[in-house]
């Protein structure tokens, strides 16, 4: 099986990728940030010379073969590059979420006992320091941005580029008899990395439980990046925006798998808050989003347009109007009439074009969204304005990879074929498994999980719920297998499926359905406060909070037309006609990663969700017109507070399946 | 007064040097109300000194003697060793003295970038007739000062709000964009009045994060009114008290929440 991809002698792991890339692609840009409103740019040669230096200050500093190293920060080339150094000195570097509080971390760092921390900044410093005392197994800090941190004890904690200076004062010092250099012994701990050596650790934020240790070895990684890029052609002359979680495998697999396999540039954004402006900037050619992203992005180009002059709202909407029923068409390269070749050209002049560039998407090529499925009109829209988006579905475990969809192939319901070397099986049960040279080695510490995972031919269970279209072989994924379920009816319940038709309308941020063994369905909402916010500011509501605009009754009107909406399109389909929403209640409080209801990647976390609310699901089964709320709610900087409201239930119009057999 | 001219180090390891600014018996009056009377203090090389007191107390008109916007009738102030006379706000600004105001005072049309910029006005050298050659000298002047206000903007973490106008903006970042104009000076001495005045908890925290910071960072000695007593007994070195125009105390932060003239004054003890 694992003879599937044959890498190329003397490339089986990410140092020696960078080594070949510092000779063949020398004087182009590898890592870009920006910086002081300027972005700085460094070439594969200065990436490899900044990498070796930090990997010979870490080895100096005490760092050894197979030492895991924590990544903690915002993207910035200099921790992409720590990631590549630490893996040049034979250690194993394990990426967090930034947006941790400190006893996740802790957790984290435990259980995978790092022993050198390269972090961003003061924040993540501190978050260490409070947590010191149940994370024994660290022993050197190293830090990027020293500001705020001058008068910390600097006895087991420095700043990046001293350590990169201690690196190269020392390299080519002697060490006594028959010892190597500093030099010396970093050329041999990088020559002795082989494909089989462990390349990242990379933990899940898991919608339920524990995060788990992914680990991952060279060979996963870099097959897998090769598979994929030859996919869709990328090639050194791509470039991408790194701004998702280098916790987060898509990350990884792009801005160093990729990066390091082709040779194309990644861009780092100035600030989490800047990221579309310079998206703008880079115009990336190669681009990865969540669905959320996309979603919000039209969701603000929606209010925008809701802001302009009519005469600007008429023109936008009549080649949006043209766009929707030949843009796809033209994308995929199908026939289309001269005519309609012609608006969509005036159209493109006019509006699409002008809007890909404010998006920032004028030049990608190639676009993905995944971790979600997205709205089938979200997807339209963006194909329908000519940016070849498209879906892939992977998981950290397959190093990304599972499906994807080849170009001219494009739909909002599937989510591809399998990927070059990937193997896919359905079980009787629905469940998608896979087999692929990406799939991960076990998780780490945690032989329970992996044999629950990963059985002995490699077959790993994907926990969704899907099945393959005989007419295509494309993949559709139902739903996550344990999400699926039954109602008391004994009819199919798939929340996910309403959930996302729900999610499509600009006011809806997130909906947690329920109805699982029960005789209806229920929902609650989440209002999107830029949205809802904009839209009480035209209509001259005043609110101070969101929990205030949650409980307006005109915008409990508005979203119960949504939700009857929503019901009359679920009517349609004779599946899932059980699962119109015969309830619903707007939460008081936004779903937050911070209380556990959302992991870090933004999912719903369905089990959390139900045991804190209990009482409001109660509520919305009970028959009762209005339920009292008073939940914990945790700051970004770890206090808690509490939250409470008095919350209106509303019954939403059901529609019947005679009804729309009549019309 | 304590007089002390030897350097000593704090117990977070920041050097505080000799006596920056020597105020010395200053009376300040407006026709018959006297806002300040016979008030003498110091502020030392990288301290952070707060001057508290009650409403009405003549904090803000102290700030104002300091500045040079109101001449007081009696007293010197001594500073960087010399002596000033009649001075003027644009004399202490080229001397290194910046300020931030309790109500905002920005140039609300223009972009934060832009008022940033307009701090670094005094340290443009070239006038109108080079600035208007595209390629002269005085573009590379530009470009330099731009580099500082960019470190600036990095530093208080406003890089989104780089080209938005100032106005637009919530009251918070308005704050943090003035604290910007005046850095943007390389002050000796900074002036804050209020930095914290109509701010929620998580945004006094940030501005206190970031007084702390440039005080460290840049050195600068920076003399601030605040109200938040949480804040000032967190934040400052030493603290001066004034009440009704009068300096009743002066010390550090513990010294002045045991005096019991500071307690009497700010729980409304009658006046003899």
């Amino acid at each position: 099986m694992k003879s599937e991809i044959i890498l190329p002698d003397g490339l089986d792991a990410i140092p020696k990728l960078l080594d070949r890339n510092a000779r063949e692609f020398g004087d182009s840009a590898a890592s870009r940030e920006k910086e002081f409103g300027i972005w700085q740019s460094w070439t594969w040669s200065q990436v490899r010379d900044e990498v070796e230096a930090l990997a010979l200050g870490l080895i100096e500093l005490g760092l050894a073969r197979g030492d895991h190293v924590a990544i903690i920060g915002n993207n910035r080339p200099h921790l992409y590059w720590a990631m590549t150094a630490s893996q040049s000195c034979g250690a194993v570097p394990v990426p967090l979420y930034q947006d941790s509080v400190a006893e996740e971390m802790a957790y984290v760092l435990k259980h995978c006992g790092a022993r050198f921390a390269i972090v961003e900044n003061q924040e993540q410093v501190d978050k260490l320091l409070e947590m010191s005392a149940k994370i024994p197994s660290l022993k050197q800090i190293v830090y990027l941005d020293p500001r705020g941190l001058r008068k910390y004890d600097h006895t087991t904690m420095h700043p990046y580029k001293d350590v990169q200076k201690l690196g190269l004062d020392q390299a080519d010092a002697l060490r006594g008899r028959n010892k190597p250099t500093l030099r010396e012994e970093l050329a041999s701990r990088r020559e002795a990395l082989t494909g089989d050596d462990t390349c990242v650790i990379l933990y899940t934020s898991g919608t339920t439980g524990r995060p788990k240790g992914v680990v991952l070895s060279n060979y996963n990684i870099i097959a897998t990046a090769k598979t994929s890029s030859e996919f869709d052609n990328l090639s050194a002359e791509d470039s991408v925006l790194a701004y998702l979680p280098m916790a987060w495998v898509g990350d990884f697999i792009f801005s160093i798998g990729q990066s390091n396999w082709t040779g194309f540039c990644v861009s780092c954004p100035e600030s989490h808050d800047t990221m579309q402006h310079d998206l703008r900037e880079i115009g990336p050619t190669y681009f990865f989003a969540p669905p959320r992203f996309y979603e919000n992005l039209i969701t603000s180009v929606a209010i925008r347009m809701e802001d302009a002059g009519g005469i600007k709202r008429r023109i936008y909407k009549y080649f949006m109007g043209v766009a929707q029923t030949v843009g796809g068409q033209i994308l995929d390269g199908k026939s289309v009439g001269p005519w309609d070749r012609l608006k969509y050209a005036l159209g493109n002049i006019l509006i699409y074009g002008p809007l890909k560039n404010t998006l920032g998407l004028s030049r990608v090529r190639v676009g993905y969204t995944a971790g979600e499925a997205i709205g089938p009109e979200i997807f339209e829209f963006y194909r329908s304005l000519g940016i070849n988006l498209k879906q892939l579905y992977g998981q950290t475990e397959a190093a990304v990879f599972v499906t994807q969809q080849p170009d001219g192939e494009v739909r909002a319901d599937t989510v591809g074929v399998p990927s070059t070397g990937v193997e896919l099986r359905i079980d009787d049960k629905g469940e998608v498994f896979y087999r692929s040279p990406g799939v991960f080695q076990v998780y780490f510490k945690n032989r329970k999980s992996t044999a629950a995972t990963k059985d002995k031919e490699g077959w790993v269970a994907t926990g969704d719920a899907g099945f393959i279209e005989a007419s295509t072989g494309h993949l559709r994924i139902i739903d996550r297998a344990k999400d699926v379920g039954k109602m008391a009816d004994g009819s199919m319940f798939a929340p996910k499926y309403v959930e996302n038709k729900l999610k499509f309308y600009p006011n809806i941020l997130e909906a947690v359905v329920f109805g699982d063994g029960r005789d209806k369905c229920c929902a609650f909402i989440n209002i999107d406060l830029s949205a809802v916010g904009n839209w009480a500011e035209r209509n001259n509501l005043t609110y101070a909070s969101y929990q205030e605009l949650a409980g307006h009754p005109e915008v409990l009107a508005a979203i119960q037309s949504h939700v009857e909406e929503v019901n009359e399109s679920i009517a349609r389909d004779e599946m899932l006609s059980g699962c119109q929403i015969c309830r619903f209640l707007i939460l008081h409080k936004q779903l937050d990663a911070d209380d556990g209801e959302l992991t870090r990647t933004q999912k719903v976390r369905r089990r959390i969700i139900e045991e804190n609310y209990s009482d409001l699901i109660k509520a919305l089964y009970d028959g009762s017109q209005s339920v009292f709320a008073d939940t914990e709610v945790t700051y970004e900087d770890g206090r808690k507070g509490r939250i409470s409201a008095t919350l209106e239930i509303r019954d939403a119009r059901l529609f019947s399946i005679e009804k729309q057999a009549a019309e | 007064m304590n007089v002390m001219t030897k350097s000593t180090v704090t117990e977070d390891g920041r050097t505080i040097g000799g006596v920056l600014m020597a105020v010395d018996n200053i009376t300040l009056r407006f026709g018959g109300v006297t806002a300040i009377r016979g008030a003498s203090f110091d502020i030392r090389e990288g301290e952070i000194r707060a001057i508290i007191g009650p409403n009405g107390a003549g904090k803000t008109s102290m700030l104002n003697v300091i500045n040079g916007f109101y001449h007081p009738q009696e007293g010197t102030i001594t500073f960087k060793g010399e002596q000033r006379h009649d001075m003027r706000p644009h004399i202490a600004a080229t001397q290194g003295i910046a300020r931030t105001f309790q109500n905002v005072a920005l140039f609300k049309g223009m972009s934060t970038l832009d008022n940033i910029m307009s701090g670094r006005a005094l340290r443009m050298k070239r006038n109108i007739f080079w600035q208007i050659l595209y390629n002269g000298p005085a573009r590379k002047e530009e470009l330099e000062h731009r580099k500082y206000v960019e470190t600036i903007i990095d530093f208080l973490e406003i890089p989104h709000i780089r080209r938005t106008p100032v106005g637009k903006l919530p009251y918070g970042l308005q704050k943090r964009v003035e604290l910007g104009r005046a850095l943007a000076m390389e002050p000796d001495l900074l002036l804050l009045d209020e930095p914290m005045a109509g701010m929620n908890v998580e945004e006094k925290e940030d501005m206190s994060r970031f007084i702390i910071d440039i005080n460290e960072e840049f050195g600068t000695t920076i003399a601030l009114i605040e109200h938040d007593m949480g804040v000032v007994m967190d934040l400052s070195d030493r603290v001066v008290v004034l009440d009704h125009g009068d300096l009743i105390a002066d010390g550090t932060p513990d010294q002045v929440q045991r005096n019991q003239g500071v307690i009497d004054a700010y729980l409304g003890v009658a006046h003899d």
